[in-house]
């Protein structure tokens, strides 16, 4: 789902003025970078998993057409039913056709970013089906009517005291004057109060973090075991998810667990990994009666065989929001789309329109920490300036930005006028402010001066001065 | 250390050219120590990275073309910059897919650049620097250097080989400082969060200078360095390392 990915700035400047949202993102910005440098420092062989992912995701990809096949095949083969979505509109249609089949009331609801991408919630509710997020998370955001601001950890930039508040207004049955200052206490109420929900469902809906074509199975790893909930107790499970879940075989799966828990949390493993492969068969104790994929693909397949193919390796474990940053220093409402931080910056200006998620690509420093952790090896910052290339080449960027790198490279391209140039300006520039020894504003509005001074130049350029040091010897 | 058969085109870097030619000169020093003979080309104005990350990849395309030219010839190319010397050593080849002859001309360029510190140590195995500068100092480690060139140990070793000088390891010396070229323009909120966040780091570590082998990073954090009025000194590795530190003000200083 598209937000306001336009007024990124205005998002980010409210983001850094928020003091709640700054203590919140500590936890991303330092729990989450050291958790993962402790489980990899435990993993020797981590860095040739990553080439080992990698490839299995790059083959995967090049052959995507075989293994979504196949992978269709194999869930009907055991009982299930795959439902093409080319856009979002086709994946909500489909699974509000799925849940009136059934007469479906209330439906719960795994963590699913597929299902945030599409937007599920607001539609069901438009259609009268009441969804309830199951994942704490998910549910806390759920109650605040707010969009997930991290893909692993959607109340990421909450803090307890925000939560207890939530609670508090949302439950009303329960006793005004309970204590709800721990952690725990918010974990059980909430285990309370969705258990009834669980069972009244009369379908549940789970994303899936990876898709294995020799069985037809979807995979999802959670720490709360919401999602066996949401998947075994209703009578229809419905899978959610993108085509580049595909992997080929369930040892591919399991080389990719190895990186995804450690990756995101730091975990060696996500408490629960769960494997849905079909319906409910003959002699099964539980289960759901119907099994359903909502395989969305929502601009994907136009990546494939292009300069952003490699954004479609993403294993959704967020290291690159942990490590990034601008994201730490935002938050994840800033980016004003469901995806945010690298990965975001990536993938969202494909899904929603480079015009509508221009800054988003924008706003990094290169840094090049998101591309030294993701555990798929995607080179991030090459793809950013990919659709700030993009941008540039469409004339989309601002005019005066234009103008100003044009005229940077007319200078550039020309040393015998540069030099001159470069002269007069460090003279200037040394007259000014030689004095104090750096500007606190210049002339025009300036980004740099409006935080920072800046430093005046020494006076003179190396080029001048090397070639009279040339001259003298 | 008499060996002069080592030809090395310095590449400058604009912001050393127009803010801080010592650096420039420092480097001169530091490699004529080493052993080479030093030139630095006048037809070299820009590595391109003003257009190239700000997708003017054309505009990049030929300012590389032009540096490709004029530093063909050297033994090796130095840059005191992580960031430009990452440019050429990573980005350019690429600049040049379409084109095989260019492209194997920017792969021979990348292989015989380097970023200062690295070139000094690993190439010329030069781990003993004359100069003393009694200072506590830390190290910020500039992103481009540290990520695509992976120096990290080089600038230490030579540091440690000051006589006088402590280095006091910045706590997130490997998290960005918010420069990012255009971006600490375009984006001055997060940029100052994050060179905030910096200084507040330099601050806790105790030093009293704070040293980096990139010019871009340092006019950001000395700039907020000054705003602040921090009383750190912010400089560049060079000077320290070639005993210019004595005489030269800091960035920021009155000159």
């Amino acid at each position: 789902m598209l937000l306001n990915s336009r007024d990124f700035p205005a998002n980010a400047r409210e983001g850094l003025g928020n003091p709640t949202l700054q203590k919140a993102l500590s936890m991303a910005r330092t729990g989450f970078p050291e958790k993962r440098a402790r489980a990899i420092e435990r993993l020797p062989e981590f860095e040739s998993l990553r080439e080992k992912a990698r490839a299995i995701k790059e083959a995967t990809l090049a052959n995507l057409d075989f293994y979504l096949e196949t992978y269709e095949n194999k869930v009907l083969a055991a009982g299930g039913k795959v439902h093409w979505a080319r856009s979002a509109s086709e994946a909500r249609e489909a699974v509000l056709a799925i849940c009136r089949s059934v007469g479906a009331k209330t439906v719960t609801k795994g963590k699913s970013m597929v299902a945030e991408e599409v937007g599920l919630n607001p539609f069901l509710e438009e259609n009268g089906i009441t969804p309830i997020e199951t994942d704490l998370g998910e549910y806390i955001i759920q109650l605040r009517r707010e969009p997930p601001s991290h893909i692993i950890a959607p109340a990421i930039h909450l803090v307890k005291e925000e939560v207890a508040q939530s609670f508090r207004e949302a439950h009303r049955e329960l006793p005004p004057q309970r204590p709800l200052s721990e952690a725990r206490q918010l974990c059980d109420e909430a285990r309370a109060v969705l258990r009834p929900r669980f069972l009244a469902a009369d379908a549940g809906i789970t994303g899936a973090n990876f898709l294995v074509a020799e069985t037809g199975s979807s995979l999802i790893v959670t720490n709360e075991g919401n999602g066996d909930l949401t998947q075994l107790l209703p009578r229809v499970h419905i899978v959610m998810a993108s085509i580049e879940k595909l992997v080929p075989t369930l040892e591919d799966a399991a080389t990719l667990l190895r990186l995804l828990a450690r990756s995101a949390t730091g975990q060696e493993f996500s408490a629960y990994t769960t494997l849905s492969t079909g319906p409910r068969r003959e002699g099964d104790e539980d289960g759901p009666e119907a099994y359903h994929v909502v395989l969305l693909d929502n601009g994907r397949s136009a990546l494939l065989g292009g300069e952003f193919e490699d954004i479609l390796r993403c294993i959704r474990c967020a290291a690159c929001l942990n490590h990034c940053p601008v994201y730490t220093a935002v938050g994840g409402h800033a980016y004003g789309t469901v995806y945010p931080g690298p990965m975001g910056a990536v993938l969202s200006p494909a899904l929603f329109g480079l015009e509508e998620c221009a800054h988003l690509p924008n706003a990094s420093t290169f840094c090049g920490r998101c591309e030294a952790v993701c555990p798929m090896q995607i080179p991030l910052p090459k793809m950013m300036r990919g659709w700030r290339e993009r941008e540039f080449t469409q004339k989309k960027a601002p005019a005066v930005a234009r103008a100003a790198l044009r005229l940077w490279a007319f200078f550039a391209l020309r040393p015998g006028l540069y030099h001159p140039f470069a002269r007069i300006v460090a003279r200037a520039l040394f007259a000014a402010g030689a004095r104090r020894g750096r500007f606190r504003s210049l002339l025009f509005h300036s980004g740099w001066t409006a935080v920072r001074d800046l430093p005046a130049p020494e006076g003179r350029t190396f080029h001048h001065l090397w070639a009279k040091r040339r001259k003298g010897a | 250390m008499a060996e002069t058969g080592v030809r090395v085109g310095l590449f400058v870097t604009c912001l050393v050219d127009l803010f801080r030619p010592s650096v420039g000169f420092a480097a001169v020093k530091l490699l004529e120590e080493a052993g080479c003979s030093v030139e630095a080309p006048f037809a070299q104005t820009c590595c391109g990275q003003p257009s190239y990350n700000s997708g003017d990849r054309q505009s990049a395309t030929r300012i590389a073309e032009k540096v490709i030219e004029t530093f063909a010839d050297y033994d090796y190319v130095v840059v005191p910059s992580g960031s430009c010397a990452g440019m050429i050593r990573r980005h350019y080849p690429g600049l040049f897919a379409e084109d095989a002859e260019m492209r194997a001309r920017a792969e021979a360029l990348a292989a015989k650049t380097y970023e200062l510190t690295s070139f000094l140590v690993g190439v010329r195995g030069f781990t003993r620097v004359k100069a003393r500068w009694r200072k506590r100092v830390t190290y910020h480690d500039g992103c481009s250097g540290l990520r695509e060139l992976g120096v990290r140990d080089e600038p230490r070793t030579l540091l440690a080989s000051v006589e006088g000088l402590a280095l006091s390891e910045l706590s997130g010396a490997e998290t960005c400082c918010g420069f990012g070229g255009s971006f600490a323009v375009k984006y001055p909120d997060i940029s100052d969060k994050m060179v905030a966040d910096k200084v507040a780091d330099i601050a806790a570590s105790g030093a009293e200078a704070v040293l980096c082998g990139d010019l871009g990073c340092l006019l950001n954090i000395a700039g907020k360095l000054c705003r602040l009025g921090r009383a750190v000194e912010a400089r560049h590795v060079a000077e320290v390392l070639a005993g210019m530190a004595e005489e030269l003000p800091p960035i920021g200083a009155p000159g």
